[in-house]
Formats: C-alpha cells, sequence, structure tokens
C-alpha cells in the first residue's frame, strides 16, 4: 500500500514543484468558454441554454491535452519501466497515476466551473447538479484517456492520433452528463442520468486498469 | 479442430487455399449482386408510400448490417490475435477495417440520398444517423492507429487492443445515443420501421446481405493475401510458389 501512496505523494509534489503548469488547464478552460461566446451572438437565452455543453466540452479538452503528463515523462526516464518490474500490482499503479492526474488537472477545474458558470449565464438551479456531473464523469474521461495514451506512448507523433482515437468514447459520457444538467436546470430529476455516469465510472474502473498495463507492456516492447 | 486451425493459420497454408477459394467468391459474389439487383429494381412492386425511391433499400440496409457484422468480425479476430498470438487474425483484422470503413460510409451517403425525398432534409440527428457515425470515427481511428505504428507485430496487437475496447463500449454508444435523441428530438422523424416487409421485397433484401458478406469476404481475403507477399517476400515458400 505503501507504495502506492509514493506514487501519490511524488507525483502531487512534482505538480506542486512546477505551480505554473497547474494554471494551463484552467487557462486553457477559461480561454474556451470566451471563445465559444465571441463565436456566438452571445445573447443571454442562448448561453443558459448551452452553457453546460461548453463547460463540459471544455473539461473534457482540458483532460484530454493534460493527459500527457500522465505518463509521459515517467516514459522517458525509464521510471515506468521499473514500475512494471517491481514487485508491486501494475493496475493500481495506473490507478494511482490517474488519481494523481485528475487531482492535478480535473479537480481544479471544477473547482472554477462555479466561476464561468456565472459568466456563462448557466441557470443556477443545475448547479448543483453540473458539479455532481463532472465531479462523476471526469474519472472516467481521465482512465478512457489512459488507455489511448498508454496505445500512442512509443509513437514519435501522437499529437493528433490520441483525440482521434479517444474522443468517440468520450461521448455516452458526455451525452448523460449534459442530459443530466439539462434536467435539472429546468427543474426535473437527474437522478437517473447521474447513477448511468455512476455506473460507467464503475465500469472504468474495474476494466482501464487492465487494458492501460497492458498497452504499456506493448509500448515498452 | 484446433490442429487444423493452426495448420491453416500459417501463411503458405492460408495463402494457397485461399488462391483455390478466391475465384468461387468471386463467381458467387458476382452472380448474387446481379439477382439481388434484378429483384430488387426490376421485380419488387414499388412501395405504396414511397414508390420507386425505396429501392435504395437494398444498398442501405446491407451497408448498415455489414458496418456492424464486419465490426464483430474483427473483434473476434482481434481477440484471436490477443489469446493466440496468431499473426493471420491480425493481418484480418488489418484487412478489415477499410472495408468496414466502406461499408459505414456507403450506408451513411444512402442514407442521406434516401433522407432526402423522404425526410426532407440530408441528415438528422437520429440515434441510428449518430450510432453509424461514431462507429465510422472507430474505424478511421483503427486504420490510423494502424499507420502510426511501424512495427507490424505491434502494430496488430495495438489494434487488437483497440478493436477490443471499441466492442465494450459500442453498445454504451448506442444505448446512450438512442436515449440523448429520444428526449431531445422534438418531432418524430418518420422512420421505416413499417409493418413486416413483404416477401418480393425481402428476397432481393437477403440477397444482397448475403452477397455484400460473400464480397466482404473476398476483399479481406485479398488484402490478407497482399500483406502475406509483402512480409514474406524474401521466404523460399513464396519464391517457390510464384516460379510455379
Amino acid at each position: 500500500m505503501n507504495a502506492y501512496l509514493a506514487i501519490l505523494k511524488r507525483d502531487l509534489i512534482l505538480a506542486n514543484r512546477n505551480r505554473s503548469a497547474l494554471f494551463n488547464p484552467l487557462l486553457f478552460f477559461a480561454l474556451l468558454a470566451t471563445l465559444f461566446t465571441v463565436a456566438t451572438s452571445a445573447s443571454t437565452e442562448m448561453l443558459s441554454e448551452i452553457s453546460s455543453g461548453i463547460i463540459w466540452v471544455g473539461a473534457l479538452l482540458a483532460s484530454l491535452l493534460s493527459i500527457d503528463n500522465l505518463f509521459r515523462s515517467d516514459y522517458e526516464d525509464g521510471s515506468l519501466e521499473q514500475w512494471l518490474l517491481s514487485p508491486n500490482k501494475p493496475t493500481f499503479m495506473v490507478l494511482m497515476k490517474v488519481l494523481s492526474h485528475w487531482l492535478v488537472s480535473g479537480l481544479p477545474i471544477i473547482l472554477i466551473t462555479p466561476l464561468l458558470a456565472v459568466i456563462l449565464h448557466f441557470p443556477m438551479t443545475g448547479l448543483n447538479v453540473l458539479v455532481l456531473s463532472l465531479l462523476i464523469g471526469t474519472p472516467v474521461l481521465s482512465l478512457v484517456g489512459a488507455i489511448g495514451l498508454a496505445l500512442t506512448l512509443g509513437l514519435r507523433k501522437s499529437g493528433m492520433l490520441l483525440p482521434l482515437l479517444v474522443l468517440p468514447f468520450y461521448i455516452p459520457v458526455l451525452i448523460f452528463a449534459n442530459n443530466a444538467v439539462l434536467i435539472s436546470a429546468s427543474g426535473g430529476d437527474a437522478s437517473a442520468q447521474l447513477t448511468m455516469l455512476l455506473a460507467m465510472l464503475v465500469l472504468a474502473l474495474t476494466l482501464t486498469p487492465i487494458t492501460v498495463v497492458y498497452c504499456l507492456k506493448l509500448s515498452l516492447g | 479442430m484446433l490442429r487444423f486451425l493452426h495448420q491453416f493459420a500459417s501463411p503458405p497454408t492460408f495463402y494457397r487455399r485461399s488462391a483455390q477459394l478466391l475465384p468461387w467468391l468471386a463467381v458467387s459474389t458476382l452472380l448474387l449482386i446481379l439477382f439481388g439487383l434484378y429483384q430488387g429494381l426490376w421485380l419488387a412492386p414499388p412501395d405504396y408510400q414511397q414508390g420507386d425511391s425505396y429501392r435504395i433499400m437494398f444498398i442501405h440496409v446491407p451497408a448498415a448490417w455489414m458496418s456492424l457484422f464486419i465490426y464483430m468480425v474483427m473483434a473476434f479476430s482481434a481477440a484471436v490475435v490477443l489469446i493466440w498470438r496468431i499473426k493471420l487474425a491480425g493481418d484480418f483484422v488489418i484487412a478489415s477495417a477499410p472495408v468496414g470503413a466502406s461499408f459505414t460510409f456507403l450506408a451513411l451517403i444512402t442514407g442521406a440520398i434516401w433522407g432526402k425525398p423522404m425526410w426532407g432534409t440530408w441528415w438528422v440527428w437520429d440515434a441510428r444517423l449518430t450510432s453509424e457515425l461514431i462507429l465510422l470515427f472507430i474505424y478511421m481511428g483503427i486504420i490510423a492507429l494502424n499507420n502510426a505504428i511501424e512495427d507490424k507485430q505491434l502494430a496488430a496487437k495495438a489494434v487488437g487492443v483497440f478493436v477490443l475496447v471499441g466492442v465494450v463500449n459500442i453498445p454504451i454508444i448506442h444505448f446512450s445515443v438512442e436515449w440523448w435523441s429520444t428526449l431531445h428530438q422534438g418531432p418524430t422523424v418518420t422512420k421505416l420501421d413499417g409493418p413486416s416487409i413483404h416477401q418480393s421485397m425481402l428476397i432481393p433484401l437477403l440477397a444482397m446481405a448475403l452477397a455484400f458478406k460473400l464480397f466482404y469476404f473476398l476483399v479481406a481475403i485479398m488484402r490478407v493475401q497482399n500483406r502475406i507477399l509483402s512480409d514474406e517476400q524474401n521466404k523460399t515458400w513464396l519464391k517457390r510458389l510464384l516460379i510455379q
């Protein structure tokens, strides 16, 4: 157990030492929201209708763009290989890596979501569900993204490939999350959609670590 | 049985056996397509609502069936690659992907052509259309992944994992898209799930479906043969075979 906690601690310390990198996903998230409003008529009615979509797509893209930090440096300096050779369970190592990645780049985005919700005229009745759906949904995105990253880790030019592989599998999360938000914003009960999101999280938690470990072994040769 | 399969999966045996099979496949594909088209385009009566424009169904519906059928065959072969490490199965997965993508594209295009006179629009964000489009993206991802990895053995395994990840996800995607579009679509789209189809239309439909399946195996086997030719160009068995 200590070995896994050590990974988590190490990654969090590393993230803390490089604080400017911590703000990059946040900045990207805010910029994307601005782009959407500038590119449309930015009327209050339309924004309140599409703001949950903007926030979710922004969170999704920010998670996708930062997923490279998950294994890339460990792959390049060889510590990933040492981890797979060590007697510790590689699946738990993957889970810890994903958890630390989510804490560093997923959670901050959720924390500034209320702020963005205000400037995007998001109907405040749905804010709780919006934050809750992000809390449940973004870990799924990180887990699925880890598969894509592990598959493309050994490739020199993987920049555009990773999103192509991963984005189709993000669609169900996006659908259920957005649905939950829209329903609760109009005063309905979104527990069914949130339960579906939870089911996806459980499925991703159980199946993706095994797949990621297999892909990492493939990439390491 | 397993020994037979193992022998069959060795490239020299497969190359020779499939070369014998190809002419039969080609002829029966051609005959079935001609039969299906003749039955469908001339003999079948016009639909009482849609007139003659329903006849695109004989291409559209089998193509849509094929898009899923090929994915299932690919998933099965991918499992064979990862479990028994049979190289030929990997070749088959990679050879199938462009064929699957083409059938998916064909289904989408014919659907759009059919949709224009029937629904009055080329494209609707309907559950079936959307999940078919996502399937096309997944096929494209498979092809892109295979092209990005230089080592062919590694590419086959990576593609295999990705195909299996897709197989877990496709039902989830399909289900979620259905949920999404039924909640979002205000006006109901007039769909073609009319009552049971008449025999004069069913026979050409099934003939075309079978013809497409044979066509897929024909093209996939030819593509696998090409891969064998390029992979094993320095092997003696191939040189001897080509000299004959």
